[in-house]
């Protein structure tokens, strides 16, 4: 056996210390990675995966040093090399696929140029043969019309063709090793898929040794030969994928399976009361002038829903299908078109205006991401005793003991309130902005993504505490997510959203039972599985069936369905079909669907 | 499972900070700052303190009279009559020193004040109101900055003759667009932020979403922006003092002391070179403590 090539043995790489001194955030960390197989590095934010992984270029990030260890990268010890000698490797026998293609691309050259540009700076190539080989690479990795996709700008293409365009650029020179950071986490769980796909075919193509650093347990489970976990800059374990994923050795990768496996909560125990807390029917909104009823640029179609104290509902979709701006409908922060959202049974008015502080009290939004939803001017006490003060005129003492009474809810030690929120982490943050909501004492509770900007262990705790809350209070949720698993484990009800339309809706029980609209098929046929065998069986995603484009009342879903039917899917409008409890929006018959649905 | 991830620490700080009293709390506070405060930013603040000091008490402790004659040498050095030699026609350089500082400062800082408490509230209606109201007043600020300085000054100073309280509101009316283009960026920024729209969704009015929501947001920049403005006003006022227009004789502020004394630039004299000093370490103080505090509340 030949000797493995990519070998790290003792990396040590610090940051100075606050007070002097050197901090280890990669402590010690071994491992090798044999020709040609996939390693996956994964661990939660600030486990130092993406610090490694920069190592393996020779690369730390502002402050940070390699203090120890030896990295060997085929017959190079990267350690030993000075700039110069690193810039020689960089980008040609070490290739770099970043978190977000969006933000890595320039947005004012084409993507041709950037994308042959490591043949031109390593002076591989002249520019018509690198052209030559990036559209052969282009057509490798799927990416539709091939010879022309080069001459467009980053913005002309989706997330997940941008993203493969990245591993195009990344794999053009045929480097010995290739980094994939995050490549997928930005994107769309049904477009995730295919991304993985090309992936894993283009890097088996190559030949190429990879690294793929990722928080996701099972998109590694698809991607990698071996499997290292980090905690706190540690390596926690480190085997083949099958055994980490079939028999974890430490406690922690056992945290880490159960969080990627969300637990099934118990039912809400329905009390038959008579007005739901919040109705909303034939729900019309968007951006733009509205004229008769009807925004110029409609983003939430004909939504309705009902939702019972105490009761859950899950809304998916992907993004852009209108979750967010049907939560801001529903607080008054973007007025409705037309439709009615009810309150106990009352009328609430169309915007903010004409709403009472106790409306606002009573519908609390918390926002997705923690970060900019918390004032970076504010303590947490500051924060909290906000709504105190503002809804119910509590001050002084009794708002400070209401304060540390709602830390101990969220389960945040008392001397965190007098902390900004800066000096909090993301966990903490999403707390303290789950408590302020909770602060109002509100009838409903709108969560948008509450959970998507966390760690899969940071979230599921987080998860679980909306769960108590709700059920000890007694507070409707409407929890906005495009996780469908999370989706289905959380809440009482799932709400279908696609382009702003609810193309289904069921209880949950009803839910699992099926069938279903061929949107929610494709996304729940989309959700990788903890099964590294998964991303093979899953069969691919069936074309179209008709060419036709949605306009007007036509099925949104059209233009990607693969069971439309000619003649009524491109003709009219899809009816609700009600069935024992679930709502679909489709031509196709129930039993159509479920034969759709269950042989594949 | 929440516990055993975040594991319950009460119990320790609360108490504590629960007994401490406000007073207390206040002085703990002032200390803590000035051990926070870098070096750069402790002598800022002696700076801008010493020259405070020196614009309150000083007619009071100067040796001569602003316009008194002390000698009959120009540009002398420094003699034991005049501690800081005596200026292009034979007065107490140190005296007019410490009368011209309570010019410069409280008209200068005042004016500065003026202009960034009317540009900053105008720009936080434009950018809380929005709509026609932002077009408005951005209009209307466009019209102001479109006004040569200089000349608006001479329009206003010929109507109504020159006095402190003019000279304060023209300098303030000058620098107000200026601050306004800043602030209405940053308010503008802040406004679309999630924190505001948390503040909005809950159904808070417009002066707490513009005092406790965005203000200690872009309190840094505008405090940087004040330091500019300030040294702008000094080279506004002595101009216009130059053109017969601003503090008037024998009064003068620092920038004034600088211009009049212009021919001793030459041979050195100490009648230029000291009030110019006087005019650095004050604009150099103010911006190094200004540049030392930390923006956003972070500690």
């Amino acid at each position: 056996m030949t000797s493995p090539q990519v070998e790290v043995s003792g990396l040590t790489i610090t940051v100075p210390g606050i007070e002097g001194g050197t901090k280890a955030i990669v402590d010690d960390v071994s491992f090798a990675i044999p020709r040609g197989e996939v390693l996956a590095l994964i661990g939660e934010s600030g486990s130092g995966k993406t610090t490694i992984a920069l190592s393996m270029m020779g690369y730390t990030r502002f402050g940070a040093r390699i203090a120890a260890g030896s990295i060997r990268v085929g017959d190079r010890h990267i350690d030993d090399m000075d700039d110069g000698a690193l810039a020689t490797i960089r980008g040609r026998d070490i290739a770099y696929i970043a978190q977000s293609a969006a933000s890595a691309f320039n947005p004012s050259r084409t993507i041709m140029s950037q994308v042959i540009e490591p043949l031109l700076v390593h002076k591989l190539a002249d520019r018509k043969a690198a052209e030559a080989k990036a559209v052969d690479l282009f057509r490798s990795l799927a990416l539709p019309s091939p010879e022309t996709i080069g001459a467009r700008y980053p913005h002309q293409v989706s997330g997940g063709q941008l993203q493969r365009l990245m591993a195009a650029m990344a794999l053009i020179t045929g480097p010995e090793l290739v980094i994939l950071d995050e490549p997928t986490t930005a994107l769309d769980v049904t477009t995730q898929v295919d991304v993985l796909k090309t992936f894993k075919t283009a890097i088996a193509l190559s030949g190429a040794t990879a690294i793929y650093v990722s928080h996701d347990l099972a998109v590694v489970a698809q991607m990698a030969d071996r499997i290292a976990v980090l905690k706190d800059g540690r390596l926690c374990e480190e085997n083949a994928a099958a055994s980490i994923l079939k028999n974890p050795k430490t406690d922690y990768t056992r945290t880490l399976l159960a969080a990627a496996r969300p637990a099934e909560r118990p039912r809400t125990t329905q009390e038959e009361s008579a007005t739901p807390v919040l109705a909303v029917s034939d729900l019309v909104a968007g951006y733009g002038r509205v004229r008769d009823g009807r925004p110029a640029v409609p983003v939430v179609h004909r939504v309705g829903f009902e939702l019972a104290r105490g009761e859950a509902l899950g809304v998916i979709g992907e993004s852009g299908s209108g979750k967010s701006t049907l939560a801001r409908v529903i607080a008054g922060l973007l007025p409705r078109a037309s439709g009615s959202v009810r309150l106990d049974g009352e009328e609430l008015p169309y915007g903010m205006a004409g709403r009472t502080r106790d409306h606002f009290r009573r519908i609390q939004l918390v926002f997705q991401n923690a970060d900019t939803a918390l004032n970076p001017a504010h303590t947490v006490s500051q924060t909290l005793s906000r709504p105190l003060a503002f809804y119910h005129g509590v001050t002084g003492g009794e708002a400070r003991a209401r304060v540390s009474e709602l830390l101990d809810l969220i389960r945040l030690p008392g001397s965190i309130a007098g902390r900004y929120s800066q000096e909090l982490s993301g966990g903490q943050k999403q707390r303290v902005n789950l408590a302020r909501a909770i602060a109002a004492q509100p009838d409903v509770l709108l969560c948008d993504e509450v959970t998507s900007a966390l760690d899969t262990v940071v979230g599921e705790a987080i998860l679980e505490l909306i769960d108590e809350l709700r059920r000890e209070l007694g507070i409707a949720t409407l929890f906005i997510s495009h996780d469908i698993s999370t989706v289905r484990a959380f809440c009482d009800k799932l709400l279908v959203l696609y382009a702003g339309t609810a193309v289904e809706q069921a209880g949950r029980d009803r839910f699992a039972l099926g069938p279903h609209h061929p949107y929610t098929q494709l996304l729940l046929d989309s959700v990788p599985e903890m099964d590294p065998t998964w991303l093979e069986r899953r069969r691919s995603q069936a074309p179209a069936a008709l060419s036709e484009k949605a306009s007007g009342d036509l099925c949104a879903f059209l233009p990607r369905c693969p069971a439309a039917l000619e003649g009524s899917c491109d003709r009219v409008g899809p009816p609700s079909r009600e069935d024992a409890g679930q709502s679909v929006l489709c031509h196709r018959t129930p039993a159509d669907l479920h034969r759709a649905g269950g042989n594949a | 499972m929440i516990t055993r991830l975040l594991p319950l620490r009460r119990g320790t700080d609360a108490d504590q900070s629960g007994a401490q009293s406000a007073s207390l709390r206040v002085a703990g506070r002032a200390s803590s700052f000035l051990r926070k405060l870098p070096l750069s930013g402790r002598f800022g603040l002696g700076a801008v303190l010493f020259w405070l000091v020196t614009a309150l008490i000083g007619p009071w402790v100067a040796p001569h009279a602003v316009g008194a004659f002390v000698d009959q040498e120009v540009f002398n050095g420094i003699s034991g009559n005049s501690w800081l030699g005596t200026d292009y026609l034979g007065r107490d350089v140190f005296s007019r020193l410490l009368w011209g500082a309570r010019y410069t400062v409280f008209l200068s800082l005042g004016a500065a004040i003026i202009a960034a408490f009317c540009g900053t509230s105008l720009a936080m209606l434009a950018a809380i109101r929005g709509g026609w109201l932002d077009e408005l007043i951005s209009r209307a600020m466009d019209t102001l900055i479109s006004i040569p300085s200089k000349i608006f000054a001479l329009v206003l100073v010929a109507a109504f003759d020159s006095s402190l309280g003019l000279l304060l509101l023209i300098a303030g009316i000058t620098y107000t667009p200026g601050n306004f283009r800043i602030s209405r960026a940053l308010a503008m920024n802040l406004a679309s932020m999630d924190f505001v729209q948390v503040a909005r969704s809950r159904g808070e009015g417009a002066v707490h979403i513009a005092v406790r929501e965005i203000l200690p947001n872009m309190i840094h920049p505008l405090l940087a922006d004040l330091g500019l403005r300030f040294m702008f006003i000094v080279l506004l006022l002595s101009g216009l003092s130059f053109l017969g227009l601003g503090v008037q004789p024998p009064h003068a502020d620092l920038g004034s002391l600088v211009r009049e004394n212009i021919s001793g630039l030459t041979n050195g004299a100490l009648a230029i070179i000291a009030p110019a000093v006087a005019i650095a370490t004050l604009t150099v103080g103010a911006n190094l403590l200004i540049d030392s505090l930390k923006g956003g509340g972070r500690s």
